[in-house]
């Protein structure tokens, strides 16, 4: 792919239905660049979580209170979300409450058009990115700039997030001068991250002086005191959250704590497990507004769009734990290979592949339950112990359950279908078992046509095949020497 | 010990050499191996791809197949995996208790193979003898499932004559995921030519394993290449002596 040109657009959650996972991940699989770029960082950024996670020898006890602390407000967030409504209003903001992206984005429309701006400076925020904001902003004539390095990048590019940490992770040097020297009119730009650095740099300055409304995500929510959290490495957060005089925050409701002290655990836990750092750089909390310092307006939009539909699934609600940290990512083998556009989401990786049909609905997002091989490399680094292989097998049951459930032909038919139907019907009986075994004995003969092993299947099994050998059955079953011992 | 072989269907019906070698192991050392011939499949692939309700009956039809052994030994880190990680919650979705609570009584007693060996049997040594060179693949069931931790290492350090060498990215998995390597077989090929590489690299004749699932992953592409590397399951290995050497 040549530098210059922006990566195929892939849909955001709430524009499904999206590509199929092996077909998105079979065109990325060919992209050499990518995989070079994908595996460096990947590897990277894995040592040295590993290694920072090492120093700590209570981290497996971090985990359990990271996971009990997520569980306990999760499990009583109607009465948390009220809390911190009451705390934030108290202290000076105003609470929004959004039931989807298209409520939210109004909200958060009519808020920066009531400022009487037509520009806003972002702070990375992957809940706007999933309801699409800046799409829905420029739509009513406002611009919105992002601020943080790598998805300013991206959003110079017209590209698409491929990470939630770094969100270029997909792109060298050379292809963001490039993108860099066409879009911010930097001539004779050298492809050295400093100097690509001095460029956004200048161009963000000056943003973040004339910017009138700031808009941020937000990492955590402390109900008890109606204090919000944002937690970043370039100090662009916290220019967005003190300079302008209105803060638009937009967060999932799943980002809610019960009480102040339950940030001592998660900000032990996000950065090492995040960027492999001990402490990240910035970490801005802000409680409603305070006369003389920062922002005149404070406005929290809280946003369900699908999380409470998560919130009902006993198995699938611990995906609601995660506090996008994207250790999952680094160390997962379909990840490191296909990238993140291949999960065709703002939530790639195997999070992603848990999350994106919780909140789109299984049935708009088929594939992404089955893009893993079920590994446990996820589970093992989450740390909020989200058990995602778990998730992903039950995610499969209502993908299957569901598709059952349609009526027609079509779903009788499928030749999966009937196939696993018919293995478990044989399977259910040792006559059946063993008859199977006999039978498949006589038919595996013409497929191996006179070797000694099988080189090609028919059909959907063909791409076992494409680069693997078969073994041939034996004469004889276990079962049948086991008999023939007597 | 008297001991009951659960034998995974694939091994029963791919890879017999698998469990003759495991009753041959468990007999040489003492023990007495029973084989309940009602068994038939664990419901592994059923329940992973998504089959979850097509594998009770299955789960019903392995609880009942063992319902009278004291202990269960598996040569396969997967399916130990599926009965130990997954057939209450399997029972739970029946929504039958009676199923539950025999499934309750099953999971203790299942161990896989070398959890039997190091564990309850206590052996690091079972007199083997196996002159060739081997690199060891933990397998993702085996290794963040079940916890074997150096258990397998140890046993085959122990093996006399074998020339053991060190798998580099030994804990990433080969890409085999059931299903997935056919559903997704380009990004199962890409994981599989990472595994291969490292086995090649370690210039060893024989890679194995605690499940023939992955052997057969890893082995099928070591065939398809040409590479004259085998996949050999570890009972194999440990099965052998100077007497019988296994194929």
């Amino acid at each position: 792919m040549s530098p210059a040109m922006p990566r195929v657009r892939v849909v955001a959650p709430g524009a499904m239905p999206q590509r199929p996972f092996p077909d998105a991940a079979r065109e990325a699989l060919g992209d050499s660049q990518l995989r070079r770029n994908l595996g460096h960082a990947t590897a990277t950024i894995r040592d040295k979580r590993a290694k920072v996670v090492g120093e700590l020898p209570d981290w497996e006890q971090l985990r359990d209170a990271g996971a009990a602390i997520k569980d306990r407000a999760l499990l009583s967030l109607d009465e948390q979300l009220e809390r911190l409504e009451e705390a934030v209003t108290a202290a000076g903001g105003t609470v929004h409450w959004a039931r989807d992206g298209g409520e939210a984005n109004e909200i958060v429309t009519a808020l920066v058009r009531g400022a009487g701006a037509d520009e806003v400076v972002k702070v990375k925020s992957i809940a706007t990115d999933e309801i699409g904001l800046n799409e829905a902003l420029e739509a009513a004539g406002i611009g919105a700039v992002e601020t943080d390095l790598a998805e300013l990048i991206i959003q110079l590019a017209g590209d698409v997030q491929s990470h939630i940490l770094v969100p270029a992770i997909h792109l060298n040097r050379a292809e963001i001068r490039d993108v860099f020297a066409r879009e911010l009119g930097a001539e004779d730009l050298p492809d050295d991250p400093p100097a690509l650095a001095e460029v956004a740099r200048r161009h963000l300055r000056r943003k973040f002086l004339e910017a009138r409304v700031g808009v941020s995500g937000a990492n955590f929510a402390v109900a008890e005191t109606g204090t919000v959290c944002v937690v970043e490495s370039e100090g662009n957060g916290r220019m967005c959250t003190t300079l302008p005089e209105v803060l638009i925050s937009v967060m999932g409701i799943e980002k809610v704590l019960a009480s102040f002290r339950d940030l001592e655990v998660m900000l032990a836990l996000l950065p090492r497990s995040s960027t492999g750092e001990r402490m990240n750089p910035y970490t801005s909390l802000w409680t409603g507004v305070t006369e003389g310092d920062g922002p005149r307006e404070f406005h929290l939009v809280l946003l369900d769009n699908g999380r409470t539909q998560a919130l009902a699934d006993t198995t699938g609600r611990q995906a609601l734990r995660c506090i996008r940290c994207s250790a999952c990512l680094n160390v997962c083998p379909v990840y490191s290979r296909t990238g993140g556009h291949s999960y065709g989401s703002v939530y790639p990786g195997p999070i992603g592949a848990i999350l994106t049909p919780q909140l789109v609905g299984v049935e708009n997002a088929s594939s992404l339950p089955y893009a893993s091989s079920l590994c446990g490399a996820c589970y093992e680094v989450c740390p909020v112990k989200i058990d995602i292989p778990s998730v992903l097998v039950d995610l499969r049951r209502q993908v299957v359950d569901e598709q059952r459930s349609r009526p027609g032909v079509r779903a009788k038919v499928d030749p999966e279908r009937r196939a696993m139907e018919g293995l478990a019907r044989a399977f259910s009986s040792r006559r059946g078992y063993e008859t199977l075994q006999r039978a498949g004995r006589l038919a595996q003969r013409p497929l191996a046509r006179g070797r000694d092993r099988i080189g090609a299947l028919p059909g959907p099994l063909a791409g076992w095949t494409a680069a693997r050998d078969l073994p041939l059955m034996p004469d004889q079953t276990f079962r049948e020497w086991w008999r023939s011992r007597r | 010990m008297r001991v009951a072989l659960l034998i995974a269907c694939f091994n029963d019906t791919l890879f017999p050499e698998t469990g003759r070698a495991t009753v041959r192991l468990l007999e040489r050392l003492g023990h007495q191996v029973d084989f309940p011939e009602e068994q038939t499949c664990c419901g592994q692939m059923h329940f992973n791809t998504g089959y979850a309700r097509d594998a009770v009956p299955l789960v019903r039809r392995m609880v009942a197949a063992f319902e009278g052994s004291d202990a269960v030994v598996c040569p396969s880190a997967s399916c130990t995996g599926m009965v130990r990680d997954h057939y209450r919650g399997l029972a739970d979705l029946a929504g039958d208790a009676g199923l539950r609570r025999e499934v309750d009584s099953l999971v203790p007693r299942v161990h896989e193979l070398t959890e039997l060996l190091t564990g309850p049997l206590g052996l690091e040594d079972v007199g083997a003898y196996y002159p060739h060179r081997v690199t060891y693949h933990p397998t993702c069931h085996g290794l963040r499932g079940l916890g074997l931790g150096d258990g397998p290492v140890r046993l085959l350090r122990s093996v006399r004559g074998i020339d053991l060498v060190e798998l580099e990215q030994a804990t990433e998995c080969c890409g085999f995921g059931g299903t997935f390597a056919v559903k997704n077989a380009d990004t199962s090929t890409a994981m599989l030519s990472s595994k291969v590489r490292a086995v090649l690299d370690t210039r060893a004749e024989v890679v194995t394993a605690a499940d023939n699932s992955c052997l057969m992953h890893i082995g099928g592409a070591l065939s398809r290449q040409r590479t004259g590397v085998r996949a050999v399951h570890m009972a194999e290995i440990l099965a052998s002596t100077e007497q019988e050497q296994a194929a």
